[in-house]
């Protein structure tokens, strides 16, 4: 098992580099003036354009650039802006927002789409089964931001007023963003559903559900304890790995709620032509992910004994 | 006397797309405590369905249990209420299945498949169930057994897995054991081992023991009596001696004469023409008369009775006494 | 990996699971003589089923849209009047007008070209790319597959979003107008490179699924080539899956052009696509929901088109529902 992580870390690690580095070159390498605008219509004075190529290493060529600057990262300093502002204390300030964010989406996306999934894949016809198909497809074809749009007219201040829409600026309670966290799990949500529910009908006519049956199980043992255990693994490796997507896809709930988190703050970097903002915002993102990955596969060999073993 | 398990006159149904396929048309069979029959037939006709339908494991829709009945103790199973029949299960009758690896659960160890039998269904604590396991696991000699019983289904050989399941099906201390292909899936040497196992088993427990098969092999050495079926009839039923001293019913001729015999090298292989029915459309008369080398008119257009040919022996088949005393 | 934040691409996710299952195309393969069976059989079953047949319908209208937009409306979709600023539905302008006085409904029409063709031209793209890296990577020796996996890891650890604007904005600073062609060319582009890992991992292990196949070791033990082998024995075994996630991307594209056009870095006026409409609608959403509900409307419907599609094609092919 030990053998098992440590592989999956060597993996890793180029893999990250290689993502970074890409970043890395796509803000700074191909721009050809990363000082173009910065300095209002005019150029800027050369002090400037001088001291800030010392600050950011713009004359070492960019491998060596992008080494220096992961490794700041890894120490945890993600450097300041052009303006002096250091990265790291806007993405302390901004993450927390959207990490609260993925994790009620996370929430209600399992919530919803387990059961939902569960219900009908037990019972594969009738009424509450189409409507969950029907319901799924819709969500999954909806781009997320039309879902969020229509939603915070219809149940926001303007229709039923269900939701209070206004998101605090800086600190959202839970409360606040469950409606948003509805609209970012959506699409994860339609496809857990879809998953469970296959998963489910399919492992019903297993053969160790036949033998917990032939034991004389009851039937909510054979499909609470028998049939669940198994078939919820697919369903929880995904979840798993959506934790990391939603936070990078957060960028478009954010926007449409008016939420101050990580698309906020890149947005801006755009904005303000802050390219450390933006390299620095995907790399953690990147890195997140990439370590929600790895979990998740140890947490398939949690739950799946047969690939203990390897 | 009433026998332990009885089986009478059972019909069952398929209803799917495609049409209505009669699985089951008639069988009938008895098993008493200490003895074993065993079943014999080709794939589909019937001797899984049969056992299943027992055991009221049949998925319904699309399996329908259109006739008869099904006894243990006396006691009507097919009209007995859900709650009882899962009584049953395990504790009057327990199944196992050919494939061991399919059939045990791959993600709880072997041990928590067992002691689930004794926790929930006799109450027994933790700290017991996990020693009668172990115990249990000794009883099907399974070496270092305290130590397997944490481990999974998956790190157990084909024998040492179908050895588990049986310790299963022991646990809540069944009085009848059906064993569908036991062995099919293993290796010839492993194969006897698993039968001697249970022989032994029943003897000690005096258990009813049902064996399904498609092996003629394994039911010699095993069996006290045969039943054999086709197209989801019984048509001959008879004292294993009987049968393969004097087989009674032409499908059970062409079976024994198509093993492959050591004192008779070097002649053709004989095998039974043409396939088993589909059974959507089973032909009328006679199920085997397609096949039957001894095929005449009658058989073409007359189901067959069932001929007695002695004491708990018979045979559907119209010339039966003729077949019988052939051999 | 595509991220569900993009409504679109998220769709890819499910659309490559969706598919696991027909790696295992085993049946087809004992039918290699008549690989036709499978499909004959497939086009058969679909034929018949009515979700198959509207929704293709509901392509082939947008298609001919498309195409043609002149037939469906006569209005001329730049023609602007600021009199019918923000005005409602009504019997003259069935979807109302937006902020500058352009018929929404014409606009919606001749959008779809866009709209399409971004979706097409991405899928064909992603369905190339990651098909042969697939292919080479499930045949090939180890070390190369290895390499490829960690290179579409690499694509795919990017999530799709963050990627898009990246990568959008690196070529495009916000204040420049890059010309229709241009901008075209590089959401294509871009989502193409997000997305090529998820395509060439459908094909990689339906590759090697059927690189097991007996038949292709007999072959192999005739001495044939391994181009031969590639295209006449793998090849049709590997469609089938493919051609699934091709049929829900085409959809999931369409939606992710619409969401980078909502973020400002997809297309932008002057052209006009379903995506750029809803974009334009942002700030007047309170007050004129008209305007970005119509366009977002052909957006889903027809997204929804293409997954019903690709889940009735994936049905009929499915070996294992015979």
């Amino acid at each position: 098992m030990g053998r098992y992580v440590l592989r999956r870390l060597l993996q890793l690690i180029p893999v990250f580099l290689g993502t970074t580095f890409i970043i890395y070159a796509l803000v700074w390498a191909i721009p050809q003036d990363p000082f173009a605008g910065k300095c209002g219509q005019r150029a800027c004075p050369e002090s400037y354009v001088a001291a800030m190529s010392e600050k950011f290493h713009f004359d070492d060529p960019l491998p060596l650039q992008y080494l220096k600057y992961m490794g700041n990262i890894l120490t945890g300093d993600f450097g300041d802006t052009f303006s002096g502002v250091s990265v790291g204390e806007q993405i302390g300030a901004a993450y927390p927002t959207t990490v609260k964010l993925a994790v009620v989406a996370l929430l209600i996306e399992a919530l919803i789409g387990v059961t939902a999934g569960v219900l009908t894949g037990l019972r594969k016809q009738g009424f509450l089964d189409n409507l969950v198909l029907v319901s799924t497809l819709f969500l999954i074809s909806l781009p997320v931001f039309v879902t969020g749009f229509v939603l915070r007219l219809y149940l926001g201040p303007q229709g039923l007023d269900l939701f209070d829409v206004g998101v605090d600026a800086t600190d959202p309670t839970f409360g606040q963003l469950i409606l948003p966290g509805f609209v970012l799990g959506s699409t994860s949500m339609a496809y857990v559903a879809r998953l469970t529910r296959s998963s489910i009908a399919e492992n019903r006519h297993a053969d160790y559900v036949r033998t917990a049956i032939a034991k004389g199980q009851p039937t909510r043992r054979v499909v609470g304890v028998h049939l669940l255990r198994n078939s919820l693994i697919p369903v929880i490796t995904f979840l798993g790995t959506d934790l990391g997507s939603l936070m990078g896809g957060a960028v478009v709930t954010e926007g449409v709620f008016n939420i101050n988190g990580i698309g906020g703050l890149i947005f801006r970097g755009i904005q303000e032509k802050e390219g450390i903002t933006v390299t620095g915002v995907v790399t953690m993102l990147v890195l997140v992910y990439l370590l929600m990955s790895l979990v998740v596969d140890l947490l398939y060999a949690v739950l799946d004994p047969r690939i203990r073993y390897e | 006397m009433t026998a332990l398990l009885e089986v009478e006159d059972l019909h069952v149904e398929f209803r799917t797309r495609d049409g209505v396929a009669k699985v089951l048309n008639g069988v009938g069979y008895h098993v008493d405590a200490g003895e074993t029959l065993a079943v014999l037939g080709e794939s589909g006709s019937g001797k899984s369905v049969t056992a299943q339908t027992i055991m009221g494991i049949l998925d319904t829709p699309p399996a329908f249990v259109t006739k008869g009945a099904i006894r243990f103790h006396g006691e009507d199973l097919l009209t007995a209420s859900d709650d009882r029949r899962r009584d049953v299960r395990g504790d009057g009758i327990a199944m196992i299945f050919q494939d061991a690896l399919s059939a045990l659960n791959p993600v709880f160890t072997v041990g928590f498949q067992i002691e689930e039998q004794l926790r929930i269904r006799r109450g027994m604590s933790r700290k017991d169930a996990r020693a009668r396991a172990v115990e249990l696991l000794d009883l099907v000699k399974i070496p270092n057994a305290a130590n397997r019983v944490r481990e999974y289904p998956h790190q157990f050989s084909g024998g040492m897995r179908q050895r588990a399941m049986i310790a299963m099906s022991l646990a809540l201390d069944p009085e009848m054991l059906i064993a569908d292909e036991p062995t099919t899936a293993l290796d010839v040497t492993v194969q006897a081992q698993i039968m001697d196992l249970l022989r032994e088993i029943q003897v000690e427990r005096e258990m009813g023991l049902i064996l399904i098969t498609h092996d003629l092999g394994v039911v010699a050495d095993v069996a006290d009596r045969i039943a054999v079926m086709y197209a989801g009839r019984i048509i001959e039923h008879a004292d294993v001696f009987q049968l393969f001293r004097a087989p009674g019913h032409p499908y059970t001729e062409s079976l024994l004469e198509s093993l492959p015999r050591l004192d008779l090298k070097g002649q053709e292989l004989k095998t039974i023409k043409g396939l088993p029915p589909s059974l959507t459309n089973i032909p009328p008369g006679c199920p085997f008369h397609p096949r039957c080398p001894r095929a005449v008119d009658v058989c073409r257009t007359d189901v067959p009775a069932n001929h007695r040919l002695g004491l708990d022996r018979t045979s559907a088949c119209h010339f039966a006494e003729e077949v019988v005393s052939r051999g | 990996m595509s991220d569900p934040g993009a409504g679109g691409a998220g769709l890819e996710r499910a659309a490559a699971a969706a598919v696991g299952d027909l790696s295992r195309v085993d049946d087809s393969a004992q039918r290699q003589g008549k690989p036709r069976s499978l499909w004959s059989d497939a086009w058969g079953e679909l034929r018949r089923k009515p979700t198959f047949i509207v929704s293709l319908v509901i392509i082939l209208v947008v298609v001919v849209m498309a195409a043609f937009p002149s037939l469906f409306t006569s209005v001329d979709p730049r023609a602007a009047n600021l009199d019918n600023y923000l005005k409602k539905p009504s019997a003259d302008a069935w979807f109302g007008y937006d902020v500058q006085g352009y018929d929404v409904y014409a606009r919606a029409i001749y959008g779809a070209r866009a709209s399409l063709l971004v979706g097409l031209f991405s899928t064909i793209l992603t369905v190339l790319v990651g098909s042969v890296v697939g292919i080479f990577a499930g045949y090939a020796k180890t070390w190369i597959d290895s390499l490829l996996s960690r290179v579409g890891d690499i694509f795919a650890g990017v999530p799709f979003v963050l990627g898009a604007i990246v990568i959008l904005t690196t070529f495009n600073s916000p204040t420049e107008n890059p010309s229709a062609v241009r901008i075209i060319t590089q959401v294509v582009l871009s989502i193409a490179a997000l997305s090529w890992p998820v395509s060439m991992r459908i094909m990689r292990s339906a590759t090697l699924v059927a690189k097991q196949q007996d038949y292709v070791k007999a072959a192999r033990g005739l001495g044939a080539s391994p181009l031969r082998i590639v295209f006449r024995h793998l090849l049709p075994n590997t469609v089938a899956p493919v051609l699934v996630y091709a049929t829900i991307a085409l959809g999931a594209f369409i939606g992710a052009e619409a969401t980078l056009a909502f973020l400002g870095i997809g297309l932008r006026p002057p052209v006009v696509s379903w995506g750029v409409m809803i974009s334009e609608s942002r700030d007047y959403f309170q007050a004129a929901p008209h305007m970005l509900l119509f366009p977002a409307g052909f957006v889903t419907i027809t997204v929804l088109a293409f997954v019903v599609l690709g889940d009735a094609v994936r049905d009929a092919l499915d070996p294992k529902s015979r």
